[in-house]
């Protein structure tokens, strides 16, 4: 097994929903969506944003695009115009959740990204970390 | 095949989007949304000092500017513009374009969704509008309410279009209704047309928020060129209810299989059922092929019947709060800041304040990301960034006038107090509530100059 961020193998975005964020997160490859369903859970998500998420965390599936969706809820300390948080609207929870990092197969090849990101964001060539 | 475009993803968008979709490519629909829960609320009480706004005064500005490009090109607009005061919103344009010299042009208008006077009435008949998520009464919030608008269907727009407007107005509808109505009366689509409703509102739903499926807020952001004239999307629907996705030439920006699908889970709850008073769409059977350079095909999406209910969405007084913010340099930027924010919060207790919420955030000190991106070294400088909520006015006042001080009175090098004492201003909540739909009432008129 080795280690790396999710950033190396899927895409995400996020949203709000009242006081609730989304974050769909997007594998790159059939394999990488097998991986991440089976790493990535709900509770994991949850323990990862830590004291940012009060609430639970729920998940669906979207494997027609390999996609999994989480909802976080009461992460935004009220949401909207009634929160007092520089992101009341979970923009920022999409780029928190790649930085997760989940073990994958040794021989799990990483999909290639065109690098030109910053040197801790994307995949081959960028950052001094080959594939 | 029809183009529709979106050109305004929330008011406060690119004002040069919209001209530029009518002035750059083909074009059949231009929608524009300028809606979302927090602005009926700051509309509404528009309203309440000047019975004559209420709505977005862009898209009068806009209409100004683009209503030749319109005539001459046949293009038809349908957009949110009305807020809470549909009928005003109309005037205006119809005044706009008697101005612009323009003769025998159609606005229509859908009313109805604004059920704010009608909120007796309905608990009287029993409906009680209790909150959908936790299913408090909504007399625990009647005296506070602000605004309360019904999320209607898109038929009324495809009546109006029927009627030939070439500008439909509405207040609030859904966000991608404003593609689904053109779509409707275009296709001629019927209510138990499940499939091309459902492919409609997946549509809309790529396009609502303008540049986000064209390359803006997408991960891979180093691979998106061309920021300064990013393109907004237009879709090309076709009579099967297949779509492509795609921008108009020379535009900047990236239509990808990537950027839409980013964007498909945006604000997504339960992919399974996407519900709008219009249909329930599966977001789990929608494929997606990239057409070429720019352009994404969206086939195979799948609906169901439309529930019985509409969501209302009532916006409420939630007390009052106020943030401000100074900026703090080197050295020991982050321990500076941390007497600072010590030393107001003390000042404040002794002068007798208590706070039903406050919050201290160091900026460039890990805020966000919070515990899962710590800072790797000493910022050279943060921003100190504080706020308050309280539901009594005065005490949230009083907050304002203790932050200027501290550039004389606290750590040295603090800086950036601009703008003068952050002012109380209104928090606003939402309390989500269902209707039966058949005591919504829309009314369409339409209007010649």
């Amino acid at each position: 097994m080795k280690r790396i961020p999710l950033y190396r193998m899927a895409h995400a975005r996020s949203g709000d929903k009242g006081d609730a964020s989304n974050v769909g997160l997007i594998a790159y490859d059939d394999e990488g969506f097998r991986i991440i369903r089976s790493e990535v859970t709900a509770a994991r998500v949850k323990t990862h944003f830590g004291g940012i998420v009060r609430g639970n965390v729920d998940r669906y599936e979207v494997a027609n695009l390999r996609a999994l969706n989480f909802i976080l809820h009461d992460a935004l300390g009220g949401g909207g115009s009634a929160s007092l948080w520089t992101d009341a609207q979970g923009k920022t929870h999409g780029m928190a959740l790649l930085r997760m990092e989940i073990d994958v197969p040794d021989d799990y090849r990483l999909p290639k990204i065109a690098g030109g990101g910053p040197a801790d964001y994307p995949g081959p060539g960028a950052g001094g970390r080959p594939a | 095949m029809i183009r529709i475009a979106n050109g305004q993803g929330f008011w406060g968008d690119s004002v040069d989007a919209p001209a530029r979709l009518a002035r750059e490519g083909p074009l059949d629909y231009l929608t524009l949304d300028y809606l979302a829960e927090v602005t009926m609320s700051i509309m509404q009480k528009l309203k309440r000092r000047d019975p004559t706004a209420g709505y977005a005064t862009d898209f009068v500005d806009l209409m100004r500017r683009i209503l030749p490009d319109l005539v001459e090109k046949d293009i038809r607009v349908v957009a949110n513009a009305g807020g809470v005061n549909p009928q005003a919103c109309l005037r205006a344009v119809l005044d706009a374009a008697r101005n612009a010299g323009v003769r025998g042009l159609r606005v229509g208008v859908v009313l109805g969704d604004d059920i704010l006077d009608r909120l007796g009435p309905l608990l009287a008949e029993g409906v009680t509008l209790a909150n959908m998520d936790d299913g408090r009464p909504l007399s625990v919030i009647r005296d506070r309410v602000l605004a309360a608008n019904v999320y209607i269907s898109s038929f009324p727009i495809a009546q109006a279009l029927q009627m030939g407007a070439r500008i439909v107005l509405t207040g609030r509808c859904t966000d991608p209704g404003l593609v689904v109505g053109p779509m409707i009366h275009e296709l001629g689509l019927a209510p138990d047309d499940c499939d091309r409703l459902a492919a409609g509102t997946v549509a809309g739903h790529i396009i609502e928020c303008g540049a986000q499926c064209t390359g803006g807020n997408f991960s891979r952001w180093w691979e998106v060129k061309g920021w300064d004239h990013l393109g907004y999307p237009v879709v090309e629907m076709s009579e099967d209810g297949t779509f492509v996705v795609t921008k108009h030439e020379g535009t900047g920006g990236l239509v990808t299989v990537d950027t839409v699908a980013e964007q498909l889970l945006y604000e997504m709850g339960d992919p399974k059922g996407y519900i709008t008073p219009d249909v329930v769409a599966d977001f789990t059977s929608i494929r997606l092929d990239q057409d070429g350079p720019d352009r994404v095909k969206v086939s195979d999406v799948r609906g169901r019947p439309a529930t019985d209910t509409c969501k209302v969405s009532i916006a409420y007084l939630a007390g009052y709060s106020a943030t401000g913010q100074l900026t703090v340099s080197g050295p020991q930027a982050v321990e500076k800041a941390r007497v600072a924010a010590d030393a107001l919060w003390g000042r404040l207790e002794r002068a007798g304040m208590k706070y039903e919420e406050t919050r201290t955030e160091l900026l460039g000190a890990g805020v966000v990301h919070g515990a899962i991106a710590p800072p790797t070294a000493q910022p050279v400088e943060v921003i100190l960034r504080v706020g308050v909520k309280d539901s009594d006015k005065n005490n949230v006042e009083r907050f304002g006038r203790e932050i200027a001080p501290l550039v004389t009175s606290g750590p040295p090098g603090i800086t950036g107090f601009a703008g003068g004492r952050p002012r109380a201003s209104e928090v606003i909540a939402f309390w989500p509530a269902l209707i039966p739909k058949e005591l919504v009432k829309t009314e369409v008129r339409v209007e010649e100059v």
